[in-house]
């Protein structure tokens, strides 16, 4: 490591060029919206923007007196821990099985690629229809078998449907980094294991989970802010946050107010509130899952 | 006549000459009509089109009522507004209150020197659009109310008249529970909860649904939705939601389906639905009024509107503006409105509309089809003009979040109703916080 060479531009103008196209599109497309929204967030305006106040931090304070808002932190707490693990155990065996198929395998992995590029409002268009109380397949059969299903009044099923529909629509993409993961780890490695006589259980335990860890963390992060953040449009076709507000996780309601409700102030303080999250949680990610991943 | 065609004539001739491709004026005209009803709305620009060669209407589809609004919104901010934007009545409160935003249909009216008169508006679809000065904000376009669906063939196999619809919601609660012990899994549901069981309840019955006149009267309005009466309809409503009499199918219209399928074989909705209920349903229907409870004084009165209105964005050339008012005109002629009424089954928004239509034989030929209309052709109240308020969506949002925990027997009726009041009036304070100028 100590003999790498550096390469030091002489320049002093060249290196700004070099990355100046890419600050411009970070400053146009994150943080010129970032500093938008922060402004907005201390504005009360009215829909059409005519009339503009400065209000300080008062659409703060008023998120923060509503009990619903902050009973909204619990339910995307449980919301995002349940889409992101179930999310990843369930892409983790899915690439696990995969990466063991010889015959089809393509067929297989491209069948598994597929649910990715259905757009979330309609995956959550489609688990409703499957679990829709009086016409739903899925509903049908859970009756046959004696369970009443009615996501429509009964919280936990609320919640465990757009759970479903938020993983279904995210695991191709974890399934795509876990197979990648792992068909980049060395088959010398594991052929070694299982010649000192490790069987496939251990084998995965000692060699191959660790060796996904990178992947993992990556996808812990990845899944927490999809969780976070690009879950509305599956919340809103399936259970528009009911019953009551059971199912209102902080980016449903932050959709909700700002484009159906047209509050644009309390939409932008929302969504500061939400940055810091995400920010806080990535950092805690960083600081204290990452040093037990190994590169 | 030879005058005016020899001066359009060098008009067009004169326009050919400097701007080419401007020979008419474009009027640009966003709607959240879909499918058959989208088509109804691109006749009624072709209509309108073919009649006259000096304005071109276009109407654009954008997407569901709320989108509609956003993209006018939006488009505004940006300096792209269309020249009309067809608006819900959830956001009519929304709309009044920007007043830069919009001009006063009774304005652009004046200006253009076409006769108009407020007055052949049916008052309960015209005052809900009215400023309290009297001046005519928007243009009535899609109106329709709510109104009782029943299975006849249902009824027949219960044991019911089918002829012999449920009047009082006592009525209701008992031919439900023949339907149920002849089988039916859903007797009753509804739709746009809000809308049917405590809007329309409210002036139905004749009580205020909110005060200052349902907030006709003035931005400082507030909540009243938790009296008595409205305690002992959502408490009746939840003893049979228990007995299965009642079933709870979603919020919006998400219960429309339920009626023409045949599962629930009684349904509160919108007029708007008889359309999709005579094209899909398989059995005998009835259409009666709503139901309400006799000992009521005053009940019944009139139901409230729901649909939307077209309204006249600001900041457009005067060109488009006198466009706009001749468009309007054109809407608003007998024979268009007549027509719009028998093909959509909204209400005629005119008194010449309906008469026409009754005078045709329309009513005699289609049973049903004038409930919606005598319940709303009749003179309102102060408390039953209509409801108009700021932030509504969130207000018929918390009513849903609040229902539901009744139908899920977490919550009594009281207190859903007093909780929805006490939410509710939280954003009528922050909305007229925002407004306040």
């Amino acid at each position: 490591m100590a003999a790498e060479k550096r390469v030091v531009f002489r320049s002093a103008w060249l290196p700004w060029v070099l990355i100046g196209p890419q600050a411009a599109v970070i400053l146009v497309f994150f943080f010129w919206p970032a500093v938008e929204t922060v402004l907005q967030s201390m504005q009360r305006q009215d829909a059409f923007g005519t009339s503009t106040e400065w209000v300080g931090f008062a659409n703060f304070a008023q998120l923060f007196a509503d009990p619903s808002y902050l009973a909204s932190f619990k339910t995307t707490a449980i919301f995002s821990v349940l889409v992101a693990v179930v999310g990843i155990v369930l892409s983790l065996l899915l690439a696990v099985f995969a990466d063991r198929v010889i015959r089809a395998a393509v067929v297989y992995k491209t069948l598994l690629i597929w649910p990715y590029a259905v757009a979330p409002a309609v995956a959550g268009v489609l688990w409703l229809f499957m679990f829709a109380p009086s016409v739903g397949v899925v509903s049908y059969a859970l009756r046959q078998a004696g369970i009443e299903w009615n996501a429509l009044l009964d919280s936990g099923q609320a919640m465990a449907l757009i759970v479903m529909a938020a993983v279904w629509n995210q695991i191709s993409y974890n399934f795509l980094f876990f197979l990648a993961g792992l068909q980049s780890i060395p088959k010398s490695l594991i052929e070694a294991a299982a010649i000192d006589g490790a069987g496939p259980w251990r084998r995965f335990w000692t060699i191959v989970f660790p060796l996904l860890s990178p992947t993992g963390f990556f996808l812990l992060v990845i899944n927490i802010i999809y969780a976070f953040f690009g879950t509305f449009g599956i919340i809103d076709a399936a259970t528009e946050g009911g019953p009551g507000k059971e199912t209102a996780v902080l980016v449903y309601k932050l959709y909700y107010d700002g484009f159906k409700a047209l509050d644009l102030g309390g939409s932008a303080a929302q969504s500061v509130v939400l940055m810091a999250i995400v920010m806080t949680l990535t950092f805690i990610q960083f600081r204290f899952i990452e040093n037990k991943v190994n590169y | 006549m030879k005058l005016k065609s020899l001066v359009s004539c060098s008009l067009v001739a004169l326009a050919a000459f400097s701007a080419p491709a401007h020979a008419q004026v474009e009027i640009q005209w966003w709607h959240a009509m879909g499918g058959a009803l989208g088509e109804w709305v691109n006749d009624l620009a072709k209509g309108f089109n073919e009649s006259q060669k000096q304005y071109k209407v276009t109407p654009t589809f954008k997407g569901s009522y709320p989108e509609t609004l956003t993209a006018g919104i939006a488009a505004f901010r940006a300096g792209n507004q269309p020249d009309i934007l067809q608006v819900f009545e959830v956001g009519t409160a929304t709309m009044m209150a920007s007043k830069g935003a919009i001009v006063p249909v009774g304005k652009v009216m004046k200006d253009s020197g076409l006769k108009f008169d407020p007055a052949a508006y049916v008052p309960a679809v015209a005052g809900y659009y009215t400023a309290p000065n009297g001046q005519m904000l928007s243009m009535p376009f899609n109106s329709s109310t709510t109104i009782f669906y029943y299975n006849k063939d249902a009824f027949k196999a219960a044991g019911l008249d089918p002829n012999k619809p449920p009047v009082t919601w006592a009525e209701v609660a008992l031919a439900a529970a023949k339907l149920k012990a002849a089988g039916q899994k859903c007797p009753f549901t509804t739709s746009w909860i809000s809308w049917t069981q405590l809007e329309s309840f409210s002036a139905w019955h004749n009580v205020e649904f909110a005060t200052k006149g349902n907030g006709m009267n003035g931005s400082d309005a507030r909540l009243a939705f938790n009296t008595p009466l409205h305690v002992r309809h959502i408490q009746d409503l939840e003893n049979m939601a228990k007995q299965g009499l009642f079933v709870y199918k979603g919020r919006e219209n998400k219960a429309d389906v339920t009626f023409p399928s045949g599962e629930c074989a009684m349904i509160t909705a919108s007029a708007g639905l008889l359309g999709a209920i005579k094209k899909n349903a398989k059995f005998d229907f009835g259409v009666a009024p709503l139901p309400y409870y006799q000992d009521v004084a005053g009940a019944p009165q009139n139901t409230v509107i729901g649909g939307a209105s077209l309204w006249v964005m600001a900041g457009k050339p005067a060109d488009h503006y006198k466009g706009v008012a001749s468009f309007f005109n054109y809407l608003s002629s007998p024979e268009v409105q007549s027509a719009s009424h028998k093909r959509t089954g909204y209400l005629p928004i005119t008194t010449a509309a309906f008469k026409l239509t009754e005078q045709s034989g329309y009513y005699k030929e289609n049973p049903g089809a004038d409930v919606a209309v005598n319940q709303m052709i009749r003179k309102t109240t102060d408390k039953s003009r209509g409801i108009r308020l700021g932030n509504f969506l969130q207000i018929r949002t918390i009513i849903d979040e609040e229902l539901e925990q009744v139908w899920a027997g977490k919550k009594s009726s009281k207190d859903a109703l007093d909780e929805a009041v006490k939410r509710g009036n939280e954003q009528l304070e922050r909305f007229q916080a925002a407004n306040k100028s």
